[in-house]
């Protein structure tokens, strides 16, 4: 039978031998004989490795929408980006897929100092001076963030724009269940956050905005920080990490928290996950930051080393009274995205940035010249995604265009919406947020301008 | 001793040892950042033919930066031998042993990550149309359904991120829970060996912790427990094993007195490992439970990350997972179905998808037989170790283990002064990855191996001829182990220095 146990029988009978024991079975004594499995678990039998893999190659067959066997324009906050065999390679060395968390630094070196290196492409990205070492995404990210700001201003209401993607947005209703924050969304008005339409009820302990919105568009992160100094609000800003390259960073307008979705940053599409939860803060917040902190030191003869810091934040130390109960994070991903990044460089990520932007408008262009199509605001300025309306269901279109190759972009309508206030809930069922990264070409774009014609109809 | 691990002795060395093989250099690695020369670049893009144009004609200037922000400039090649140097600063399972009590450190199969890298499952957006995605659902159901046969429950959620999202998840499942009887309850009952995720994750599900004190078996102590049970207690978190490596085995009876107050049971399946196949929670009485795939099912931890935790239920909770949920529709054809009173969302989209790929050709491989096979030789391994070492290292609780032990140093330290940091430490030189120190907190001086089931016999005899090498040291030369370790990469660190004066960045750096 194939598994990965190097016990032989004999080994095994030695074993037992040593512990004066005649069976196996004999070591789960302590276990209620009433409770016990006796007659096997109803899954079917091991099978070997290569009979696994032309199953599990199936289900893969099975995944039509794979973006390597289609043109993909669907981006709002998971990106088909270049990703290099150097980038695939490095981050799958053994020594880094197969380590625990850093808990001996004597041995985790290579680990430690990664991060801190990818702590230090973050907080230069965000503009703030702390960043950690990752958790599980983007969604997670702004929730940490909530907690953190909460206990910070001590206020529970919490103003969430409506630019952050609807599934985050959902993310963080769940977890208030638990919290009890009071989360107040901020309707969307010309592609921006309208705080005034919020206007009476409690002042907000929380400002929670995107810097560029899911539906594409770029919020203004200086009014609301504006608006955060009116009402005494700590300001939680979600950046997109490419475009960090060529934006006035969240922290120099004034961000006290900065979170993001690193999928961009190397990361497959990945059917959602594993992804990467960017997060950094001001470092007057930093004792409440969620998550493991990498920090430098010296070891006993003086020499530089790194170690995991101010751990009494963290959950196995303050147990009940901890501000997060993160353990495991995201750290492959964040090391990945330290080599992505050393792979980019600061030229790469601006090249990138900035084709991301005028390929998105070329796409915008192209799209909306299709008559019936329009844009869903229109003369208002495209980041990396751009939302258009569609004269029938978004859904239906892109079934279509699903047939002629392309993964057209998302249906607004299929993302989480309970309460929204991002767009017209007349136009909902009609819109599709779209996107081409820097690997779309010009006949890409115009082959899906051209199937998009015969998809409305 | 004797005889019976004389034979293979003499037949095999150790597998698992890692000293001969020392991790590189005790010279400093510079950052990325030290090795940086402004202009230089390593990247290459495709040709696209679509012209870029100047981001001020895209841009409001308002958002627009002066100038690129200032990242790193490496080559490809530097960047190469960079990320090689550090991850020869690395212990990792696949170097060599790592009996981490409490994380499983096993084997993690390679073939599991060549599943995880097919185009076909790697590539897939998490937004495409279930239309597209018709592979990956059935994936998830086939996950779901697994992991249900395995631990005896109703329904599950892929979608928490980790083991602590699983536990949050767990407990706000309990909350509506109660909730729809009408029923609001303020108090979660946790034993004090728990790990410190359990009590985090009560707090932020918006309940209060009460501690519910260990026994002298290293159990659940059943009169303070029963004591502590009120209406206003909404459950119990129960890790089973515990944190000690031994089986509850009054769990009926805790179930029982649980259940008759109206409570319910979450049980944290950090330590599954060792009854796969043997016992399950649900037959146990457990109404909620999360697994951690990065532990039991053998997905790689990255180095902290990433894990998966999905949550299984039992039949009367289910209604309230978390959606949407990959379902087998009527028409034949997989989508996505959100349960009736579903407290919502998680996760951004379906949970650690690549990770539950692995996990689900972990599972294929070992098929039900091979899970059991799992718990048996894990515990096996645990229990010969245990008597292997006892000499210097008694276990905490005399009797027999689960799938790991926790070993007391206490006699170790009055008798010579070393602790068990020490002996962690010094284990380290001698090609090991060290046990897990100081935990569970109830033990003095603790010393928590978890061998795992992937460990050679050959390896355990190795691992143990070191702990009793260290233990001899520690009568004749203490100075010098607690010296130790001195053939890593870097020697003890200043931890108390990297608290005191803060260095998370590059930028932060004010002296060298």
């Amino acid at each position: 039978m194939p598994d990965y146990m190097p016990h032989t029988e004999a080994e095994v009978a030695s074993m037992l031998a040593f512990l004066d024991l005649e069976s196996i079975d004999q070591l789960f004594d302590a276990i209620p004989k009433a409770l016990q499995v006796s007659a096997g678990l109803e899954l079917p039998g091991g099978l070997p490795e290569p009979d696994v893999s032309y199953a599990m190659e199936g289900i893969a067959r099975a995944n039509r929408g794979a973006a390597s066997a289609m043109v993909c324009f669907a981006g709002a906050g998971s990106y088909d980006h270049e990703v290099p065999p150097v980038v695939r390679s490095l981050a799958g060395r053994g020594e880094f897929v197969t380590a625990y968390t850093p808990y001996q630094p004597e041995v985790a070196q290579g680990m430690l100092q990664a991060i801190f290196e990818f702590q230090t492409l973050v907080s230069r990205l965000s503009g703030l001076p702390v960043a950690n070492a990752s958790l599980y995404d983007g969604a997670a990210s702004v929730t940490e963030a909530i907690n953190l700001a909460v206990a910070s201003s001590k206020s529970q209401v919490v103003h969430l724009s409506t630019g952050v993607h609807p599934n985050w947005r959902a993310v963080v209703r769940t977890f208030a269940r638990g919290t009890g924050h009071e989360i107040v969304e901020v309707p969307l008005k010309g592609g921006q956050s309208d705080f005034d339409a919020v206007a009476g009820g409690d002042h907000p302990g929380v400002i929670v905005v995107a810097q560029t919105t899911y539906l594409g568009t770029f919020d203004d992160v200086a009014a609301a920080r504006r608006r955060a100094d009116e009402v005494g609000a700590v300001l939680v800003v979600v950046a997109d990490p490419i475009l960090a390259s060529i934006l006035k960073t969240p922290g120099s307008l004034g961000a006290d928290v900065v979170v993001g979705e690193g999928q961009p940053l190397g990361t497959a599409l990945s059917f959602g996950g594993p992804y990467l939860g960017l997060f950094a803060c001001s470092l007057h917040q930093v004792r409440r930051l969620p998550g493991r902190l990498v920090g430098e030191t010296v070891d006993l003869e003086g020499r530089r080393a790194y170690v995991t810091t101010l751990r009494a934040r963290e959950q196995d130390i303050r147990r009940e009274k901890a501000t997060s109960n993160v353990c495991s994070n995201q750290t492959l991903m964040a090391v990945t995205a330290a080599i992505q990044l050393g792979w980019l460089g600061t030229h790469g990520l601006a090249e990138v940035a900035s084709r991301c932007v005028s390929s998105t408008r070329y796409l915008a262009e192209q799209v909306q010249s299709v008559a019936g199509v329009e844009a869903l605001l229109p003369g208002v300025s495209v980041a990396r995604d751009v939302a258009i309306t569609t004269p029938i269901a978004a859904a239906t279109v892109l079934e279509r265009l699903a047939d002629d190759g392309f993964l057209g972009g998302l249906a607004v309508a299929s993302l989480a919406s309970e309460g929204d206030g991002s767009i017209d809930p007349s136009l909902r069922e009609r819109t599709i947020v779209m996107s081409a990264t820097e690997k779309r070409t010009k006949a890409e774009v115009d082959a899906l301008a051209l199937a998009l014609g015969s998809a409305i109809r | 001793m004797g005889e019976t691990t004389a034979a293979p002795r003499a037949m095999a060395a150790p597998g698992g040892r890692a000293a001969s093989t020392p991790l590189l250099g005790n010279e400093r690695e510079p950052t990325m950042f030290e090795m940086s020369v402004p202009g230089r670049t390593a990247y290459q893009l495709r040709t696209t033919g679509i012209d870029v144009r100047p981001l001020s004609e895209l841009i409001p200037a308002e958002f627009l930066a002066d100038a690129p922000c200032d990242i790193v400039e490496v080559s490809e090649r530097d960047l190469v031998a960079h990320f090689t140097r550090l991850s020869h600063r690395q212990f990792s399972v696949d170097l060599g042993a790592y009996p981490l009590g409490s994380c499983t450190m096993k084997y993690n199969p390679k073939v599991c990550d060549t599943v995880a890298a097919m185009p076909g499952l790697a590539d897939v957006h998490p937004g495409a149309p279930a239309s597209l995605t018709q592979g990956w659902l059935a994936l998830m159901v086939e996950l779901e359904e697994s992991l249900c046969e395995v631990t005896g429950m109703a329904a599950a959620t892929l979608q928490p991120s980790a083991g602590a999202a699983g536990e949050l998840t767990g407990l706000l499942l309990m909350g509506a829970y109660h909730e729809a009887q009408g029923d609001r309850r303020r108090r979660v009952l946790i034993p004090d060996s728990a790990h410190g995720t359990n009590p985090a994750s009560a707090t932020l599900g918006g309940y209060e912790v009460t501690t519910i004190p260990t026994d002298h078996r290293g159990l659940v102590d059943l009169e303070a427990l029963r004591e502590a049970l009120d209406t206003d207690v909404a459950g119990i978190m129960l890790t089973n094993p515990n944190t000690a490596g031994l089986f509850e085995e009054d769990i009926a009876a805790i179930a029982a007195a649980v259940h008759e107050i109206g409570g319910l049971l979450y049980y944290d399946g950090a330590n599954l490992n060792a009854i796969l196949g043997v016992v399950r929670p649900g037959d146990m009485g457990f109404d909620i439970i999360h697994m951690n795939l990065h532990k039991t099912f053998a997905t790689p931890h990255g180095g902290g990350g990433p894990g998966a935790g999905p949550v299984a239920v039992s039949q009367r909770v289910k209604d309230f997972l978390p959606g949407p949920k990959p379902a087998l529709l009527e028409d034949g054809t997989y989508g996505w179905v959100t349960p009736p009173l579903s407290i919502g969302r998680v996760h951004g989209w379906h949970g650690n998808s690549l990770v539950l790929a692995r996990a689900l050709t972990y599972l294929k491989v070992h098929g039900g037989d091979g899970l059991r096979r799992v718990a048996e030789r894990a515990v096996l391994n645990a229990n010969w170790l245990r008597k292997r070492i006892s000499e210097h290292y008694p276990a905490a609780y005399d009797r027999t283990c689960m799938h790991e032990v926790v070993v007391t140093a206490t006699a170790l330290k009055r008798a010579t002064g070393i602790k068990a940091i020490d002996v962690a430490k010094r284990l380290l030189e001698e090609g090991f990855h060290s046990p897990t120190v100081y935990f569970p907190l109830i033990v003095d001086e603790a010393l928590m191996f978890e061998p795992t089931e992937t460990e050679s016999l050959q390896t355990l005899e190795s691992l143990a001829e070191s702990l009793d090498r260290i233990a001899l040291e520690a009568l004749s030369n203490p100075e010098e182990l607690q010296a130790s370790p001195r053939t890593t990469p870097v020697r003890r660190v200043d931890e108390a220095r990297a608290a005191r004066v803060l260095v998370p960045t590059e930028d932060a750096r004010v002296i060298d």
